[in-house]
């Protein structure tokens, strides 16, 4: 179970991180390359996102990302193939990332029962709603997988109790109004909404959107158990290489 | 909000949780708008007196003389301020962006005449206003950016994805889960999640009201057939709206661009290319592949190339209520050149989407049918496109000339 794996993860560490990559960008084979340096580096766990041609609630570095894996021929058999490879290899549990479109065209039953056999432990599915993914909840309690919810600034604390209703393994809280890849401000309201989170679920707290750097992690200790690192490891890649990017999250710790 | 928003198994609300609150904001204004007594005579109080509405319903006596068969009239949305029935549900937004109190707007336009409309209403009603507009949309719709520049928008071009319609819409979303707190997102068509659909119509359905009642007047009976072309579906879904629970064959039209038989078109509900997904915010019938993701799209004209098309839409193919069919470029051309030279009106291209389809049937139906076309826009703005397609050599010169002396 996801959970229990943060949970025993975290009697070692005092905040867990957890990255993000693209599947197929800038190609399959360099994506296991930097899972591997991402491994190897000490990230605790992973998402995997399926390149999707409309991903709306990604900025300009994701968005691109996802757009040149399409044009390099990714798909999603391929993505699967590569996820799998990945958990064979290593000993960190990976989460899918994707948009409703992906699961909801390949069937999502299946969808979902492919991730179980692939060892997947999750998905995050940013544009699916509980209100509107009730078959996707049932299916992934159906192969005990963890459907990861999304929290924003935005959402109440009522809607957030509700939330937790559906989440398993951890909740991820987005730390900002806004897309990915731009600038947090780490300050004080961040503690508070985090706090409000803390009420609304027993679940661990995962924070995403504009880390980018150790002074930002340490300020999330005490506060949230997992940190996520998304845009900034692709643009580490893009500037200076996949070997790079196990510098950068090393740097983190 | 629990399976809100749904007709038939389409549309829905698929959207970011950064989102939930502020569509949930916006239900609650429409909600509370509609039901308030005085909106509605308030929207149409400004339709007739910033607009032309009631927009003219035009016999087309030439054009039913030259096809000899059924009746033609013309609903003229190209006589709406700003040239289109874009401006409609732009007013009522606008109307409702002042009750909810917020003071910038954004809108993603693909022909410009959403853009153009959008900026009117923010310059109107003292809104800051922005506008995605995509690359090739820019590129072929020139002359809109300029009006919106001038109105006091900021266009902002995107250069993401295939760079038309659909990238414009996922920008203008980026822009609102960043920006909701003073933004409201002036979508311009009947897509997207709840409650857009809903929303556009019900202003749009001014059209149809109208329509209804001028045909009734002016022959004592209904229409056999209503035409309109459909991209998102908005001014399809304006007119059919007066019809609907009538005895009248509703007719949408898509952009067959270079054929149905070719991957080039942008036919979702009139060709077999397009299948049920979930994308923009809402589940329809997308152009997009196995795996889901999104096709490019092809017409001539920008406001019809689009992936998606209204739910609401799609629910009423489904029914069995609207039919279908796709007009080629080349058919839209030829429609466009006869209306012009024998009634003197130049329709938008994608208007011309539908004459075509009707001057197909039209001759095919009795002296006591009637039928009516919705001219959604008008055409002067398609110049360079519709000079482009005439070859015209003199334009060519015109623009040779011009371009040498801004060179000077």
């Amino acid at each position: 179970m996801l959970e229990s794996y943060l949970r025993e993860r975290l009697k070692k560490k005092d905040i867990l991180l957890m990255t993000h990559i693209v599947l197929g960008y800038p190609s399959f084979d360099d994506s296991f390359r930097i899972i591997e340096t991402m491994v190897k580096a000490g990230v605790d766990l992973m998402e995997l996102q399926i390149p999707f041609s409309d991903p709306i609630a990604d900025g300009p570095v994701i968005l691109r990302a996802n757009q040149r894996a399409l044009e390099s021929g990714a798909t999603v058999q391929g993505c699967f193939d590569l996820a799998e490879k990945a958990t064979r290899a290593f000993d960190i549990p990976f989460l899918i990332m994707s948009y409703c479109n992906i699961p909801y065209r390949y069937g999502t039953k299946r969808f979902v029962s492919s991730m179980a056999t692939r060892n997947l432990r999750g998905a995050i599915i940013p544009d699916l709603p509980p209100e509107e993914g009730q078959e996707y909840l049932n299916d992934m309690k159906e192969f005990d997988l963890a459907p990861i919810l999304i929290i924003s600034p935005t959402t109440t604390i009522e809607r957030m109790k509700s939330l937790d209703n559906f989440a398993r393994g951890f909740v991820y809280c987005i730390a900002r109004k806004g897309v990915t890849g731009e600038t947090t401000n780490f300050s004080d309201d961040l503690g508070v909404y985090l706090s409000q989170c803390r009420e609304a679920t027993s679940l661990p707290l995962a924070l995403g959107f504009g880390i980018k750097e150790k002074a930002d992690i340490d300020f999330l200790k005490g506060k949230a158990e997992i940190a996520v690192i998304g845009s900034q490891t692709i643009r580490t890649m893009e500037k200076k290489g996949i070997d790079s990017v196990g510098n950068f999250i090393r740097s983190l710790g | 909000m629990m399976n809100r928003g749904y007709y038939g198994k389409f549309g829905g609300a698929f959207i970011p949780e950064i989102l939930f609150s502020t569509i949930e904001e916006l239900v609650e204004g429409f909600l509370d708008a509609r039901n308030s007594p005085g909106f509605w005579k308030k929207y149409t109080d400004i339709m007739s007196t910033y607009s032309c509405r009631p927009t003219p319903l035009t016999f087309a006596e030439n054009l039913t003389k030259h096809f000899g068969g059924a009746r033609i009239y013309i609903k003229r949305e190209d006589l709406n301020h700003t040239g289109a029935h874009k401006l409609n549900n732009v007013m009522g937004q606008g109307l409702l962006v002042k009750r909810m109190g917020k003071t910038r707007v954004i809108a993603e336009t693909g022909a410009g005449q959403h853009g153009v409309a959008t900026a009117t209403m923010a310059a109107k009603f003292g809104f800051r206003c922005t506008i995605y507009m995509g690359e090739t949309d820019i590129a072929r719709q020139r002359p809109n950016v300029f009006w919106m520049e001038r109105l006091g928008a900021e266009v902002i071009p995107v250069k993401d994805g295939t760079r038309i319609l659909k990238d414009a819409i996922n920008e203008a979303f980026r822009d609102w889960v960043t920006n909701m707190d003073d933004t409201h997102y002036v979508l311009g068509t009947a897509c997207g999640p709840h409650p857009f659909p809903e929303m556009v119509s019900y202003f749009q359905s001014i059209i149809g009201k109208e329509a209804q009642r001028q045909i009734v007047e002016r022959e004592g009976k209904l229409p056999a057939r209503v035409y309109a072309c459909v991209g998102g579906g908005s001014n399809a879904l304006g007119i059919f709206s007066g019809f609907l629970n009538d005895p009248v064959q509703l007719v949408g039209v898509e952009a067959g661009g270079k054929g149905l038989d070719t991957s080039r078109h942008a036919s979702r509900l009139a060709s077999k290319d397009a299948s049920i997904g979930v994308a923009q915010g809402y589940k329809t019938y997308f152009l997009q592949d196995e795996d889901g993701q999104m096709k490019e799209t092809q017409s001539v004209a920008a406001g019809l190339d689009y992936v998606g098309v209204s739910p609401i839409l799609a629910s009423l193919r489904e029914e069995g209520r609207v039919r279908f069919e796709a007009a080629s470029d080349r058919e839209v051309l030829k429609a466009l050149t006869l209306t012009v030279k024998k009634e003197g009106l130049i329709p938008a291209l994608e208007s011309a989407h539908a004459f075509a389809q009707a001057f197909k049937e039209a001759p095919d139906l009795s002296a006591e049918d009637i039928i009516v076309i919705n001219q959604s826009g008008r055409g002067d703005k398609d110049i360079f496109t519709i000079a482009d397609a005439y070859a015209d050599p003199d334009w060519q010169e015109f623009i040779k000339k011009k371009a040498k002396d801004y060179r000077a």
